[in-house]
């Protein structure tokens, strides 16, 4: 047979869409998702350079600096221990992004696994997966959290596990239904008809084709859990103290509240600012990913 | 030169093949109703490098018998012999080995591409499973494939919904063109096209079957586009073969009265040719629950009581032409 010259080029002109291409082409059209996207890639670099940013120790106690009101030297004011309630809160930033992001991750991957599992094979491992997950999630998330950590002891591994462990069933759910779908798809009878393992149809075919929606609630998911993070540390089963959280800051501040009301006000609008970002992140997502939404019709 | 005309050796068999799908209903708890005779009983072979046309319409069960020969969908019953080898008694290791000897083309191209993957990789992929862990070597392999199904090597770097409906074709003809198989199962392959773009990959499908000495299963309900492709054309009605003839036999001499109406609905490109066309009335029964006797009874212009009680016997009438029907 002739060869054509062109057909001994190797492929580069690898120009097109990826999955996130794709994504950040349709983001970046949204407003609300960029704002979003700017206070968590802003809480990201803070809790990155905590230890550049703040001006004190956040541990540091100064008795003398006592219940400072906020000004030049102390921007946020000071604690009853006299510790820099600015410094705190930028170390609390790393412990809330470091708990978010670990904890978050331990369910996407218990959740991915046991979804593919149970959507891909069905039948009875299928039937037995979803009600190990049904067991699961019929404890309050809260609640469970708040028992496991009570029965391990407060500690940031212990808070991995505990907030890890709650939150993996919906991703499970969410996965199993994604997978049901997509392994119905001709090009799954495609990659069957040309001899692929089941590994390499899970991996190469139907997990890239399911995991959207998973990358939204993952976006949705983490400010959830930073919430969640903050409520455990003002129950005292959180981060343990003296090291710096922004819900043991609560607890903390929430006596002096009508006297000294800096000393919960800072730390709120944190947890709040963090939590607006993740969910209009999130939600910008859904709808950048949203297939049914034309690129060049969102505003 | 190798001979590349059809040979009398047999490739496939396919031997009283049935499948169905049981039907089930209720909300909570879910009973066995029946079951959906998709493919009910039949037989028929396939020649080392001809084409075998399989027409019917819609919901009669020939995209089902192609399934199940690539054992993409597990037969109720009968066996499917390639090349001597029962492919039911196989394991999965062993037919997932034997999947590089049989390949399929795709109805709906878009849905048969995984649009997250780029075509470079699509097409590489069966050459990577069968074992080609050398990455130059299997671009190359994939920029040669690009280029005997008429695309460039610069679209293996695209993704697939960048591509034309007839591109998108090529590349599903690509990827089973990717491990050489001896056997290609054409589902549909062209009635989601236009007629121009159908003529070109129907060309194109008859270069590959010269140039590669490939057997084609060519499964349509376009009687025109089997006419033009297939050696020998079989044409079901309700899970069974009713009609199974060479080609030029069966539209110069069809005998069932179901081939004889389905012929007639060929439209000529010639306004001064009156012709008969034979309405069929009615519908198409359930495959769920089919008639008795001669599935065709319901809708057949000739019906007559043994019709309705005993089911035909697929027999021979000479000339290597097979007819499911009493009166002929």
């Amino acid at each position: 047979m002739s060869t054509n010259s062109d057909a001994d080029k190797t492929l580069e002109l690898y120009e097109t869409s990826s999955l996130f291409l794709e994504m950040w082409v349709r983001l970046k059209r949204n407003r609300r998702a960029i704002f979003g996207l700017f206070l968590v890639v802003f809480l990201i670099l803070v809790a990155l350079f905590a230890n550049v940013i703040a001006p004190y120790d956040p541990v540091q106690i100064a008795l003398k600096d006592s219940l400072k009101e906020p000004n030049l030297a102390h921007l946020m004011g000071t604690d009853v221990l006299g510790r820099d309630i600015f410094s705190r809160i930028i170390y609390g930033a790393r412990a809330s992004l470091i708990i978010g992001v670990v904890a978050t991750s331990i369910s996407v991957v218990i959740g991915v696994i046991i979804g593919a599992f149970s959507g891909y094979y069905g039948g009875w491992l299928d039937s037995l997966m979803m009600r190990i997950t049904d067991i699961f999630s019929a404890f309050p998330f809260f609640l469970l959290a708040i028992a496991i950590m009570t029965f391990l002891g407060p500690s940031l591994l212990n808070i991995f596990f505990a907030l890890g462990i709650v939150g993996w069933t919906n991703y499970a759910r969410l996965v199993r239904g994604q997978v049901i779908l997509v392994k119905e798809s001709k090009y799954i009878e495609a990659a069957r008809s040309i001899g692929a393992k089941d590994r390499r149809i899970i991996l190469r075919h139907i997990l890239p084709n399911a995991i959207a929606p998973v990358i939204v609630y993952t976006a949705l998911n983490i400010g959830g859990v930073i919430l969640a993070e903050a409520g455990l540390s003002f129950l005292g089963l959180g981060v343990r103290p003296p090291a710096p959280s922004w819900g043991s800051m609560l607890a903390e501040g929430k006596d002096f509240i009508f006297n000294a009301s800096w000393l919960v006000v800072w730390p709120g609008v944190a947890i709040f600012l963090t939590v607006l970002g993740y969910n209009l992140l999130g939600d910008g997502l859904r709808n950048a990913l949203d297939p049914r939404l034309n690129l060049r019709r969102i505003k | 030169m190798i001979e590349t005309k059809k040979t009398t050796e047999t490739l496939l068999k396919v031997e009283n093949l049935k499948k169905y799908f049981p039907v089930k209903k209720g909300i909570a708890v879910q009973r066995y109703v029946g079951d959906l005779k998709a493919v009910d009983g039949v037989s028929f072979e396939i020649r080392r490098g001809e084409t075998l046309g399989l027409v019917g319409e819609s919901g009669c069960g020939k995209s089902t018998i192609g399934r199940v020969i690539l054992r993409l969908l597990e037969p109720s019953k009968g066996k499917v012999i390639f090349e001597g080898k029962v492919l039911n008694e196989l394991s999965h290791e062993e037919m997932r080995k034997m999947r590089s000897q049989m390949q399929m083309i795709f109805q709906d191209s878009y849905a048969s591409l995984n649009p997250r993957m780029r075509v470079g990789d699509i097409i590489a992929e069966p050459i990577l499973i069968q074992g080609v862990s050398n990455r130059a070597e299997r671009e190359k392999r994939v920029c040669k494939i690009l280029d005997v199904v008429g695309l460039s090597p610069y679209h293996g770097a695209r993704y697939p919904h960048e591509f034309s409906g007839g591109q998108r074709q090529r590349i599903g003809i690509a990827r089973a063109l990717a491990l050489n198989p001896k056997l290609i199962i054409c589902d549909e392959p062209v009635s989601a096209l236009d007629l121009s773009i159908q003529a070109q990959l129907i060309n194109l499908l008859e270069d590959l079957q010269k140039e590669y000495h490939l057997t084609y299963l060519f499964i349509a309900h376009d009687l025109s586009v089997v006419k033009h492709i297939s050696n020998r054309v079989a044409v079901m009605y309700l899970g069974k073969i009713a009609e199974l003839a060479n080609s030029e036999e069966l539209y110069k001499n069809p005998q069932h009265p179901y081939t004889i109406a389905l012929l007639s609905a060929i439209p000529v490109p010639d306004p001064t040719v009156k012709k008969d066309r034979i309405i069929l009335k009615g519908d198409v029964p359930s495959p769920v629950n089919p008639p008795s006797g001669c599935r065709f009874h319901t809708r057949c212009p000739k019906v007559q009581t043994i019709c309705k009680e005993q089911d035909p016997n697929f027999r021979d009438i000479g000339n290597d032409h097979f007819v499911a029907c009493h009166f002929i």
